[in-house]
């Protein structure tokens, strides 16, 4: 009896609720035109949920690769636990979504007149104007290391062929050689994946070169789910003691390093030279090169409305996902989808007359760091109106616990699996 | 109705009945705006392409209110579910509820073991059907075992078992019968293989 009481009850708040959603626009966004530039996971979502939030609204999307290669699971390709081509994604159920697709190079956005122009010489008015152009490398940030250099010492920090290289010289490289990576300084895109990325590696050399060692040289003092991290590595990979697989040097103790020698292949370090077999090199980073030309940027990154993702220096124009100095959240492809639906509802509402809606983050990122052994950080963002930031939800959140039983790190590898495969069909499915 | 009676879900009735008088509701995100942020792990729409992560597209709200208010006060066993749980107020779990058990659960047929499927049929006939109705595909406060994953499930009858999840007291009933009768926890295995691959 009592639930049949509750059920009626429920029904009657849900019908309050989906009358206000189903609310008369008072000025539908009919025929408005947005286009957005990138493809990635904050552009490709913002297109798609635009597309979800109002029909009517013509959807353009520039992009200028033909596919997608996720960076995300791409540290399982240095390992071999995943092949690239599971990493790639097209734009066909953009497509289909309605979304206008085009394939060309972004290089102008004009804010007065409204218009996009391409490296093929189109020219695409919009109404408003989504910019997610992800990051760009801080070449010259480390002496010697230049995009030429990359063809010979990879950063592979954007996936696709730099991926399959890394990959060729771990395949290549004998045992007993020496694998380093520069980590690079603080803020960058995947907080935790330069310690995934060696633990991956960690986990190939075991089994197939058990002679090798890693050694991280970084720029910092501390890292993301550092005490996760160690304590993997030491299940795993000897660390802590000295048959230690991964060495670790943070700067106070001489990591931080100051040139690369690409000809010797050698990092210099303060104190030291380093020589290395491979060489993996995670330049710092800052906003796409698309922002700055449009004149998007603040400092290295595009300073935005938290809210809307409207940028503070040109209206009419929203900045997300990892070129957005969207700081709380860590620069992460969930933040990205997370913050291009926030965008989209914005968008949409903006362009037919109404106040963006409240709106809600969330962010989580797996790192798998052993077999069977994964840990995830979790946060629940508001917005905090007063100081236009993105603030996570008091008492929520955070890493794995430390003591998690290994059952719990084995689930959470095909927690993991289940995330990246979820997650890429919302964004690109 | 035997369902009315799972005792457990009455204290969230109490609580449930209470949403629409907060005025704060009007001031959280909407309820598609806060659904939409749990898309990356479960789908769009709550629909999982797997492998392992639950649909919960189609989940009664009760039992979606239930799950929620067990992994926020820890009583659940989860691996990063609490963590998520805790950022959510009583009006806001119920607001994605109501969401949620309006999307449909795609079904698109998960791989299983056939001869295992066949002979878990006959024993969920006799041990779990009383409550996971019409394929399991029926929830009402029990969740829907219809094409959930297969590691999802195993996992929950793990968790059941090692009293990491409480089970509801008639449920428990059965469980201990399955596995008088059948040898075991093993005896689970089938009938997993046979709600998972319903499609
Ligand atoms: C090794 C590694 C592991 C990672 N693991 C995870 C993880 O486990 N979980 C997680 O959540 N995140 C992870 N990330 C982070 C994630 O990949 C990024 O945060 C995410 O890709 C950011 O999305 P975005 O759309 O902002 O930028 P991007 O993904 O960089 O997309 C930008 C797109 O815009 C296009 N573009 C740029 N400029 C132009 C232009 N002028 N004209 C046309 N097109 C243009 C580019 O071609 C690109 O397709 C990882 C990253 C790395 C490197
Ligand atoms: C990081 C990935 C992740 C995110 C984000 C996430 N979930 Fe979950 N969810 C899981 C996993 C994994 C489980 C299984 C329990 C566990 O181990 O945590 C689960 C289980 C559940 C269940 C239980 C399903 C059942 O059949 O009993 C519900 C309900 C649920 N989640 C709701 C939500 C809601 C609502 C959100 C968004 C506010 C959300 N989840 C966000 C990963 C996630
Ligand atoms: C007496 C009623 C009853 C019977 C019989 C029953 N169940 Fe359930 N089942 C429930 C209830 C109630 C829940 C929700 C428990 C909770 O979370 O508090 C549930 C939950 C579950 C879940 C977890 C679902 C999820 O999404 O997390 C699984 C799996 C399950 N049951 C399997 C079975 C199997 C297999 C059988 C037969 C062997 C069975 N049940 C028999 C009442 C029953």
């Amino acid at each position: 009896m009592f639930m049949i009481d509750r059920r009626k009850f429920i029904a009657g708040v849900g019908a309050t609720t989906s009358t206000m959603l189903a609310a008369p626009h008072v000025a539908r966004a009919a025929g408005a035109r947005v286009v957005v530039v990138g493809g990635g996971p904050a552009g490709a979502t913002a297109a798609k949920y635009l597309r979800r939030a109002d029909p009517s609204i013509e959807v353009t999307l520039i992009e200028a690769n033909k596919d997608y290669y996720t960076c995300f699971m791409s540290n399982e390709v240095l390992s071999g636990e995943r092949t690239l081509d599971s990493l790639k994604f097209g734009y066909a159920g953009l497509a289909k979504a309605g979304v206008e697709v085009v394939h060309d190079l972004v290089v102008g956005i004009d804010g007065a007149a409204k218009v996009v122009t391409t490296q093929g010489g189109q020219k695409f008015p919009y109404d408003r104007c989504i910019v997610a152009p992800g990051i760009d490398f801080a070449w010259g940030a480390l002496p010697g290391y230049t995009a030429e250099a990359a063809e010979k010492i990879p950063h592979a920090w954007k996936a696709g062929p730099q991926t399959a290289l890394l990959r060729k010289q771990l395949e290549a490289m004998p045992d007993g050689g020496v694998f380093v990576m520069v980590a690079p300084p603080n803020p960058y895109r995947c907080p935790p994946g330069p310690y995934e990325r060696a633990s991956q590696v960690a986990q190939y050399f075991k089994h197939h070169k058990p002679k090798s060692k890693i050694i991280i040289l970084d720029t910092k003092d501390g890292f993301s789910k550092q005490k996760l991290f160690e304590q993997a590595w030491a299940k795993f990979y000897g660390f802590g003691t000295d048959k230690s697989l991964i060495e670790w040097v943070p700067a106070s103790k001489g990591g931080k390093p100051t040139a690369l020698d690409v000809a010797g292949m050698a990092v210099q370090t303060e104190f030291d030279t380093v020589k290395a077999a491979v060489i993996n090199v995670i330049p710092a980073q800052k906003a796409g090169k698309i922002a700055f030309d449009a004149g998007l940027t603040e400092g290295n990154w595009a300073p935005v409305n938290k809210a809307t993702f409207e940028s503070k220096k040109i209206p009419g124009i929203h900045v997300l996902g990892d070129g957005s100095d969207a700081a709380t959240m860590p620069k992460s492809g969930y933040a990205a989808n997370s913050q291009g639906k926030v965008t989209a509802a914005a968008v949409a509402a903006m362009l037919s007359g109404k106040a963006a809606p409240t709106p809600a983050y969330v962010n989580t990122c797996y790192s798998i760091a052993g077999e069977n052994h994964a840990f995830s950080v979790a946060g629940v963002y508001t917005y905090d109106a007063e100081k236009n930031a993105i603030a996570e939800v008091q008492g929520s959140g955070g890493l794995s616990p430390i003591d998690a039983s290994d059952e719990d790190r084995k689930r959470e590898v095909l927690y993991a699996q289940s995330w990246f495969r979820n997650i890429t069909a919302d964004i690109w499915g | 109705m035997m369902k009315s009676s799972f005792h457990r879900l009455l204290g969230v009735a109490v609580v449930a009945g209470t949403i629409g008088l907060a005025p704060a509701a009007f001031a959280q995100a909407s309820p598609e705006m806060m659904a939409d942020t749990c898309a990356g792990c479960h789908g769009t729409d709550g629909s999982s392409n797997g492998p392992a992560t639950p649909t919960i597209a189609s989940l009664s709200a009760d039992y979606f209110i239930l799950s929620m208010k067990d992994y926020k006060a820890g009583k659940r066993q989860s691996t990063v579910m609490g963590r998520i749980a805790k950022a959510y107020s009583d009006d806001d779990i119920a607001a994605m509820a109501k969401h949620f058990q309006t999307k449909p659960f795609h079904r698109p047929g998960q791989k299983v073991d056939a001869a295992k499927a066949k002979e878990g049929k006959a024993l969920a006939k006799k041990y779990c059907e009383s409550c996971h109705e019409d394929e399991g595909k029926v929830g009402e406060g029990v969740g829907v075992l219809a094409g959930q994953m297969l590691p999802y499930l195993q996992y929950s009858i793990a968790d059941f078992l090692d009293g990491k999840r409480e089970p509801e007291k008639r449920q428990k009933v059965k469980f201990d019968a399955l596995m008088k009768d059948k040898g075991g926890r093993e005896a689970f295995e089938p009938i997993l293989h046979y709600y998972a691959g319903v499609k």
